[in-house]
């Protein structure tokens, strides 16, 4: 686990390391990597879009609420974008030594948290107009 | 029947439409930011907002025309090479330098 975070972090500051290993994959798949990364960079910046917005429009709820909403909005885009950068450089690494691809559980939380933080608007809104 | 086929090199493989597929996911990508970008300079027009916030949001700005830049010189790529060469490791870094410029703004406009 230690062994392979260093071993990411170096990849990290130095990814022109991963040419040195491996063969070059068929371009096409490089291509669909990189759109995959662009997916994600475009998850970010909706979030990023969602945590301004929230702070913007639901002007009606408390302050704190409004601004913890935000910033765990705010949290997930930079998660989000370290993320593609990160999955990137891994399935890059995976593809030029001819391994299986990395999965992962970040999808997963991801999905979890934004239907807790939609369900979390729902209820604040709900409870908001039921106590007008 | 043919027998092994020979390996062919990265210029004889179709390309198909990877290389245009590639250059819209970046268009759509910049239109995501720019539609980001648009809530945050939404959120200095409307409010009587302190310099801390208009000067973030200018750099949130110029961010994405750092973004722009790094999408048009690739979109140039996947037009005109064959096979076009792979993301570098400075529009990997040029990316996400904009994209965490615009959180950190994000942050700032709360």
């Amino acid at each position: 686990m230690i062994h392979r975070l260093a071993a990411t972090l170096r990849l990290w500051f130095a990814p022109q390391l991963i040419k040195a290993e491996g063969t070059t994959p068929d371009y096409r798949f490089s291509l669909a990597n990189e759109r995959t990364f662009l997916a994600w960079v475009r998850t970010a910046l909706a979030l990023v879009a969602g945590g301004i917005a929230v702070d913007q429009f639901l002007t009606e709820l408390r302050w704190g609420m409004r601004t913890t909403i935000a910033i765990v909005l705010l949290t997930g885009a930079a998660l989000c974008a370290l993320r593609a950068v990160n999955h990137w450089v891994r399935c890059e690494r995976a593809m030029r030594r001819g391994e299986d691809l990395p999965t992962s559980r970040f999808p997963v939380l991801l999905g979890t948290g934004t239907a807790v933080a939609a369900l979390t608007v729902i209820v604040v809104v709900a409870v908001g107009w039921a106590g007008k | 029947m043919t027998g092994p086929r020979e390996p062919v090199s990265a210029a004889e493989r179709d390309p198909a439409a990877q290389p245009e597929r590639t250059r819209l996911a970046w268009r759509r990508t910049t239109l995501t930011y720019a539609v980001s970008l648009g809530l945050a300079v939404r959120a200095v027009l409307t409010e009587g907002a302190p310099a801390a916030a208009v000067a973030g949001v200018a750099l949130a700005a110029l961010a994405w025309l750092g973004f722009l830049a790094v999408a048009h010189r690739r979109i140039q790529q996947m037009v005109t090479e064959r096979p076009p060469r792979g993301l570098t490791v400075l529009q990997l870094r040029g990316t996400l330098a904009s994209v965490l410029t615009l959180i950190v703004v994000g942050v700032v406009l709360l």
